[in-house]
């Protein structure tokens, strides 16, 4: 027995698979929709050939009966015995479903057919023509009992039989394992020596093996030549008996033309384990530190000896640069893999609510952070669910408006400055600012909608507790409301917009960082500690003269900026910092922007602009309100990074008690 | 020891022959497709070749076509890998060249023997 534990492959099979099945379900919406390229068809077949074959490598049993029966549906079309309907389309989107839940409670040690996969089971074996789907191997009668003390062979390799790579030595060494071996050899063919192809064989055996080896472990050494050969295999019988041989059967079916299919289609990829790209991350991070620590050194010293070393620092500044940028792209994914499961959803949410829908997908190889990219799947979701479901009108009602009949929902990913936007855009009713405010007002959200921009209406939506739909239905009523797609988008250090025309469709709007792992920060000086504000929540930074400052009831300090009065906070109150407390025109207010709200943060001094490596606060110590994590700085010391959004709540908080 | 060429667009089961194989102490290299196979063996003289049928760029059976045209590789053993579901395609590897087959689903075991059945 080799000592090979198979275990060890099942999450690569498990990943492949469901990448497997991403491609099959790709492949059948676009056939659904009329595309005929053969390819597409094989990728389905090849996806469902696959996972069969590793299933029953891996001893997944369930998994790859199941996938037997949609394989044989598949192989059906692809042969052209059966053509590719919708209801087989629909049948194979099915059985994705149902092997993805299969592998994830085989992943899960919980293996077992549930009674819906039976049930599908039954209507593929329905389908599929002839019933029974099981090969016919089985129909090989079983040879009666034979008293065998020996076997007669004779072998005539036609002369090509070498350049197969099977070779009559090996063969022979295979028989003498099953017994004593007597091997006579015909040279009549041989040609002159002159005229001879050293490749080819011309050589006939007769071979006696004195053993009662079984047929089958005789005939399965010539297996593999079956057709390049004469053979004739006769039994030595104890009795005399009419045992007749058994030669090569049947001459092979002749050989299809094999088509050539060049895709490319199917992206290449590693697979690292997240871990030891975040320990790589890390690292990076710490160079970054000590580059930064050798350029404040270099920076204190004159000596013209030391142009060598500065040279040398500005090399590994950019190296670091470099290498930090590089490493972080390992981190990066294509949106597309999110963007794959919404032609599935918008398809089966379509038909349910019978609307005519197309999705236009753009941007999908922009790229985002692996973590951002987890957890944006389902505020999109939400997203889309809400566009179809609220949004997109059924086809007499886009008529009636003088739209076509089918609504288009755009989906689109770019790069804008340092952040990634998603767009989720349908043509739809868009919002009724007048339901939206008597809602809101029934709500007790506002108390009239007079004077409200309609971006203000809009922003509406995303209060705790709204929800537009007047009848919950089965799609978009599932508890989770607007508020808690901002919520997720903020969670990611993202933003969430809305704008709308009424009758003309409604876009949202994502902004969400290129990563979670490094921020761009402004540092600054409160008391005898450093803060560091992200660069991205930044509007403006400036100093505040005495008299444009108001104190309110309640202790509060609010400051004339442009047309506004913003609210002053102090990180050295909120963070309780120890040190001379400044007096607010001796500082520096940074204006600030989270949550649509804007505040200014008052700070004694700037100190500069740096990037910082975020490590976990919570990890180490514990969440910390306005807090979102730490940083070690040049000199060794440690920063904290405000969390501009909770300041912002804090600050509501505040003003609301 | 044998320089074997493991292809398969599966990446499970390439490593879970590649493992088996180099746990018996052969030297093995990986292809996902059967054109990436052709390019690995015009660099390499391999001792053996086992080769999946289905495959995406270029499949199984064309690559084994291709792969007997190749000097150095007219009789090297070429094994398909195949399921028991594909009996014309055991057929059809042999009209290309290859020199027999392995049926899926095979356990570590059952790849040992079989390669040392060829190499034997």
């Amino acid at each position: 027995m080799s000592k090979v534990d198979l275990a060890q492959f099942h999450k690569a099979f498990h990943e492949e698979s469901l990448d497997g099945l991403d491609a099959m379900e790709q492949a059948l919406l676009a056939l659904d929709e009329g595309a005929e390229d053969p390819e597409l068809i094989n990728v389905v077949f090849r996806a469902a050939h696959s996972i069969k074959g590793g299933a029953a490598t891996f001893g997944f049993a369930d998994v790859a009966a199941f996938t037997h029966v949609a394989e044989n549906l598949m192989d059906e079309v692809r042969s052209g015995r059966r053509p590719m309907e919708k209801a087989v389309v629909e049948l194979l989107l099915r059985s994705g479903d149902i092997i993805r839940d299969m592998l994830s409670l085989q992943m899960a040690g919980q293996p077992g057919a549930s009674a819906e996969s039976q049930a599908l089971l039954a209507e593929l074996s329905a389908m599929v023509a002839g019933g029974s789907a099981v090969p016919a191997a089985a129909a090989k009668a079983a040879a009666p009992a034979e008293a065998i003390e020996g076997w007669d062979i004779a072998f005539r390799p036609f002369d090509y039989l070498l350049k197969t790579g099977n070779d009559p030595a090996r063969m022979f060494r295979e028989l003498q394992g099953m017994g004593p071996l007597s091997v006579s050899t015909d040279a009549s063919a041989l040609p002159p020596l002159a005229s001879m192809d050293p490749t080819a064989s011309y050589l006939a055996y007769t071979l006696g093996l004195a053993a009662g080896a079984k047929r089958a472990a005789v005939e399965g050494v010539f297996d593999w030549v079956d057709g390049d050969c004469d053979l004739t295999i006769t039994p030595r019988v104890a009795a005399p008996a009419p045992a007749p041989a058994a030669a090569a059967p049947a001459a092979p079916a002749a050989p299809r033309a094999v088509r050539e299919v060049a895709t490319n289609s199917e992206a290449s990829s590693v697979r690292v384990g997240i871990e030891k790209i975040d320990t790589l991350i890390n690292l990076v991070g710490e160079l970054v530190i000590t580059q930064s620590m050798l350029s404040q050194f270099h920076d204190g010293v004159q000596d013209a000896q030391l142009e060598m070393l500065r040279q040398g620092l500005a090399q590994l500044a950019r190296h670091t640069r470099e290498l930090q940028e590089s490493v972080m792209s390992i981190r990066m994914l294509p949106i597309s893999t999110v963007f794959n499961r919404f032609p599935r959803l918008v398809r089966d949410l379509a038909q349910k609510l019978d609307k005519k829908v197309v999705l236009d997908l753009r941007g999908e190889t922009t790229e985002l952070d692996k973590t951002v990219l987890e957890k944006i799947g389902d505020p999109l979701v939400h997203l889309v669910r809400n566009a179809i479901d609220h949004g997109l009108e059924v086809p007499a009602k886009r008529q009636a408006a003088g739209k076509g009949d089918t609504g288009t929902l755009r989906m689109e990913a770019f790069h804008r400055g340092g952040s990634i936007v998603v767009e989720v855009a349908d043509d739809g009713a868009g919002l009724n600012r007048d339901a939206i405010v008597a809602k809101a007002i029934q709500r007790g959200i506002i108390a009239s909608g007079d004077g409200m921009t309609d971006d203000q209406v809009a922003e509406l939506i995303f209060e705790a507790g709204f929800s537009t739909a007047a009848a919950t239905t089965d799609l978009s009523g599932r508890g989770v409301g607007m508020d808690v797609v901002r919520r997720n988008v903020m969670d990611l250090g993202g933003t969430v917009g809305i704008t709308s025309k009424y009758g003309q469709g409604t876009t949202f709007t994502i902004t969400l960082p290129l990563t979670l792992a490094i921020i761009d920060g402004l540092t600054a000086a409160v008391g005898e500690e450093t803060y560091i504000v992200p660069l991205v929540s930044i509007v403006e930074s400036v100093q505040v003269k005495a008299e444009n400052v108001r104190s309110v009831v309640g202790g509060g300090e609010l400051f004339r900026f442009r047309d506004e009065w913003l609210p002053i906070v102090r990180l050295f109150d909120v963070f309780g910092c120890s040190g001379p407390r400044r007096a607010v025109d001796e500082g520096i207010v940074i204006v600030v922007e989270g949550e649509g709200t804007r505040i200014g943060l008052f700070v004694d001094e700037l100190i500069g602009q740096q990037q910082a490596v975020v490590k976990s606060l919570e990890a180490n110590y514990r969440r910390v309100t306005g807090i979102s994590g730490a940083t070690i700085l040049a000199d060794g010391s440690v920063a904290l990074i405000t969390d501009i959004a909770g300041l912002v709540r804090l600050q509501g908080r505040r003003k609301a008690a | 020891m044998a320089n074997i060429l493991a292809v398969d667009d599966s990446a499970s089961m390439r490593s879970m022959v590649a493992f088996t194989l180099r746990g018996a102490g052969h030297d093995v290299d990986e292809a996902d497709n059967g054109r990436n196979a052709l390019d690995q063996a015009g660099g390499k003289k391999y001792d053996l070749v086992l080769a999946d049928v289905n495959m995406p760029v270029m499949d199984g059976i064309s690559m084994v076509r291709e792969m007997r045209t190749m000097a150095g590789y007219s009789g090297v053993p070429i094994l398909m890998l195949t399921t028991e579901s594909d009996v014309n395609k055991k057929m059809e590897g042999k009209a290309a060249g290859a020199t027999g087959w392995l049926v899926k689903p095979f356990d570590p075991d059952q790849l040992l023997a079989t390669v040392a059945r060829v190499l034997g």
